[in-house]
């Protein structure tokens, strides 16, 4: 059937909820669609803290804030958008506090701050603390208070509907999507004057990850297929800290309540890459490191991992504002961190790239910045602002998800109020959608998305994950031809109506075919190291030839095209980066 | 080590009633009971149906009832659940319409969450800056906010079980939540609504819900608060 709403917001992360709740704010008819309930959504994951000069601990600025976020993002970042983000970022949180996330605090009373990597005072002297937090949960505090609210208004929830397609009128007006509703298998349009993907990463496509399941980037997918760039894909963020083998997250907040890295020798290896804020460096500069400790052979007990030291930082502190992950480290490795150093690996954790929108989420479908696709919006991790870079801050994607979303979700109600007319449906918006579900549900002979997932998984974890080459990648475009062919052939052995999730993860991986050729090709194409993107054929930084945004836009069967796009540079003038 | 694994399925289009199936699996005593699904899934039977996401007991999806007891299948690792060539067994949450497999029907769980206001209510004027709240009335309801839903407990609770319009544990907790809120003005609508015939009386302390909740919330004490605080409000 057609459902008709002024908004639709495909995603209930925090960026998706904190766009309908400030639309339904200004009185637009807001629906959220989204394949799992809102409450299981991965924003809930998010541990250590949201960035913002609060200045609650000790004196900040957001103008530091801006200059953090511009070097952390190795110069890569657009300096407007970064400026509006720490502009906005206080008075975000307070709202955020009025609307009840219940905030670890300080002896005043006040959101407590804690310490994070690349985060520093005055300019790079010393690490500061920005970091607002609820111990170690201040992701699922912000998801279930922004759902609550959500319900309070009376937002429309369509719960466990996969989005398949993306609807645009011939004159390229974005007007509603298409979804499968999981639970009775049927197919649905949903028709809006705006539409707002926030749809979250895409962390499974490495075999390596601290994202959920559910983090296989559909909206990527859906984007290139309507003809929509992706930017800035080669930039993909390595957590220092995963546990080892399993990829699952410990904060950088435990780094910032005094925990340590060390390598098979006992040392402190981080003080001589980065001597001044030691392992409070950014994200990507820790992973690099830990990597280079593995190669030259000074991983724990050979094997590729090092440990995080925890049990000077003392049980009080482990108990009462790191709980999760000292219970993560008990569960899933048997390790007491108050005893024991825990074993970490960098883990695939989050796409700095995206859907490229301005700082108001509309998006933006070329390297003018003024052509943005009418009606359609973008915020959150799918999209690319672009205020993260080459290597985004800890902290500061929960607060792109509510600032960006805050901001996302005004303008689409400002847009409604000016005219709410939506463009027409073509005649037959759901034939795309029902022709793909039923050619893979009539299959028989073919392969299951398991094994096609797997080796995805594989080759870009060997070959486009924290070092990369040029032939590493093009192994992995190689690669990814092949698997393309192969997902032509996807079967499922689920052949049921009812909650076929045998279904969904085909579709799933048809979606991640469609764009992960962007990270790779992306990488392959800038010879330079910036950020996250370390080549090790060209180790350094470029900016003569490579300060600028990629925009890649596939053509399914037929390859991609790769252009470029300026970076916006407003203060900070690009300089060396050194912690 | 080798063990064998019993699934009840249901398959709405195809059967009259839940069935039992075993399957024979290979797997590491590190694995969680999640892998042991999930690799039956790919490899042996697409057809099995559960919900799954974050995979590390944060967002909720995967809670059932392993080997008798409702846990999420993320947070439990089979060296805690069975011994080489033994038997773990899965089963949807119990009193809750089973969808397909171990997929369950949530939305009465979800009705009762709505039905206690679970949102802060506060329409003094916002101030500026935050609302302030000492680290100590913070941490009154701090361990009550690490609930995420899953209905481990509310399914494990035999008032629940006895009778399907109590409110439950789960939401009776997030109740607590912001009664206990010190930024909340509306608490007394609130108690009203769990001070009935289907709220907070019918918890009879019997503590299933504290043994089930994968986050270790002392949920029986914080109800007992509740209880407290409803009876000296109505007096």
């Amino acid at each position: 059937m057609t459902f008709s709403h002024d908004i639709v917001i495909v995603g209930a992360g925090g960026a998706g909820l904190m766009a309908a709740l400030y639309a339904a704010e200004e009185g637009a008819d807001v629906a959220v669609v989204s394949k799992l309930h809102p409450l299981r959504s991965h924003t809930g994951a998010a541990q250590g803290g949201i960035g913002a000069a609060l200045g609650n601990e000790e004196e900040d600025s957001w103008l530091w804030h801006a200059f953090d976020t511009v070097k952390g993002s190795d110069y890569l970042g657009d300096q407007d958008a970064i400026e509006q983000m720490c502009k906005d970022a206080p008075r975000t949180i307070i709202e955020l506090e009025h609307y009840g996330v219940p905030f670890s605090r300080t002896n005043e009373g006040k959101i407590a701050q804690r310490r994070f990597g690349g985060h520093t005072r005055n300019f790079g002297e010393a690490p500061v603390r920005r970091a607002c937090y609820a111990a170690d949960r201040t992701g699922h505090v912000i998801l279930h208070t922004l759902y609550e609210q959500c319900v309070k208004k009376q937002v429309r929830f369509y719960d466990e509907y996969q989005v398949l397609d993306l609807l645009m009128t011939e004159g390229g007006t974005c007007n509603g999507v298409v979804a499968y509703e999981i639970l009775t298998g049927d197919v649905h349009t949903f028709h809006a004057k705006a539409v707002c993907f926030a749809t979250g990463g895409y962390g499974r496509v490495f075999k390596t990850t601290s994202n959920a399941h559910a983090g296989t980037g559909d909206g990527f997918a859906l984007a290139v297929r309507a003809g929509v760039p992706l930017q800035d894909m080669e930039f993909v963020q390595f957590h220092p800290t995963g546990l080892y083998r399993l990829g699952i997250l410990i904060t950088e907040g435990a780094r910032g309540e005094g925990g340590i890295l060390r390598n098979s020798e006992g040392e402190r290896f981080m003080e001589r890459y980065a001597p001044t804020v030691k392992d409070l460096a950014p994200r990507d500069m820790v992973s690099q490191c830990i990597y280079t400790e593995i190669r030259e052979g000074r991983g724990i007990n050979g094997k590729e991992y090092v440990h995080l030291d925890m049990t000077h930082v003392g049980k009080e502190v482990l108990e009462h504002k790191l709980p999760e992950i000292s219970t993560f480290s008990r569960v899933y490795l048997g390790i007491d961190p108050v005893e024991q150093p825990i074993p970490v690996a960098p883990t695939c954790h989050y796409a700095m790239g995206g859907i490229p929108t301005n700082v108001d989420g509309q998006v933006v479908r070329s390297g003018d910045r003024s052509d943005i696709v009418p009606g359609f919006y973008a915020c959150g991790e799918c999209a690319c602002v672009s205020v993260h870079g080459a290597n985004r801050l800890g902290t500061n994607s929960l607060l792109d998800l509510v600032v960006f979303g805050r901001r996302t979700g005004m303008a689409m109600a400002a847009a409604i109020k000016a005219d709410n007319k939506k463009a027409a449906l073509s005649e037959n918006p759901e034939k795309r959608t029902r022709d793909t579900l039923e050619s893979i549900m009539a299959r028989s002979d073919g392969e299951k998305a398991v094994s096609i997932r797997t080796d995805l998984q594989e080759t870009m974890m060997k070959n486009v994950s924290v070092y990369r080459n040029d032939d590493t990648l093009a192994e992995s475009l190689s690669d990814l031809k092949d698997l393309r062919r192969r997902v032509k052939s996807v079967t499922v052995e689920d052949k049921g109506r009812k909650f076929n999730t045998d279904l969904m993860d085909a579709v799933e991986i048809l979606f991640m075919m469609d764009y992960a050729e962007a990270i790779a090709a992306g990488a392959k194409n800038r010879t330079e190291s910036r950020g996250a993107h370390s080549r090790e054929d060209f180790s350094s930084r470029d900016d003569e030839n490579w300060l600028k945004h990629t925009l890649f836009f596939g053509k399914g069967d037929d390859g991609y095209d790769i252009e470029y796009k300026d970076v916006t540079i407003t203060r900070f003038q690009p300089k060396e980066r050194k912690y | 080590m080798n063990i064998t694994v019993k699934i009840k399925r249901f398959d709405p289009e195809k059967d009259d009633a839940a069935r039992w199936e075993s399957y024979s699996v290979e797997a590491d005593k590190m694995d969680r009971a999640l892998d042991v699904l999930m690799d039956i899934k790919w490899h042996h039977d697409g057809s099995l149906t559960f919900r799954k996401s974050c995979a590390h007991g944060v967002c909720g999806s995967d809670a059932m009832k392993i080997n008798g007891e409702n846990k999420l299948a993320c947070s439990v690792l089979l060296q805690d659940l069975v011994k080489e060539g033994g038997t773990l067994t899965f089963e949807p949450l119990p009193a809750a319409s089973v969808i397909k497999d171990l997929v369950v029907d949530q939305s009465g769980f979800f009705e009762k969450y709505r039905a206690v206001m679970p949102w802060l209510i506060n329409d003094s004027p916002a101030p500026e800056k935050e609302r302030y709240q000492s680290a100590e009335d913070h941490e009154i309801i701090e361990e009550a906010t690490k609930c995420i839903l899953c209905g481990a407990c509310t399914h494990s609770c035999p008032s629940t079980w006895a009778d399907p319009d109590y409110l439950g544990p789960a939401a009776l907790l997030k109740a607590y939540r912001y009664v206990f809120d010190t930024r909340d003005e509306e608490s007394e609508e609130r108690l009203k609504i769990v001070d009935s015939p289907n709220g907070l009386w019918k918890c009879y302390t019997i503590f299933n819900c504290v043994q089930a909740c994968p986050k270790e919330i002392d949920i029986t004490r914080w109800l007992s608060a509740l209880k407290r605080k409803a009876v000296t409000t109505r007096f």
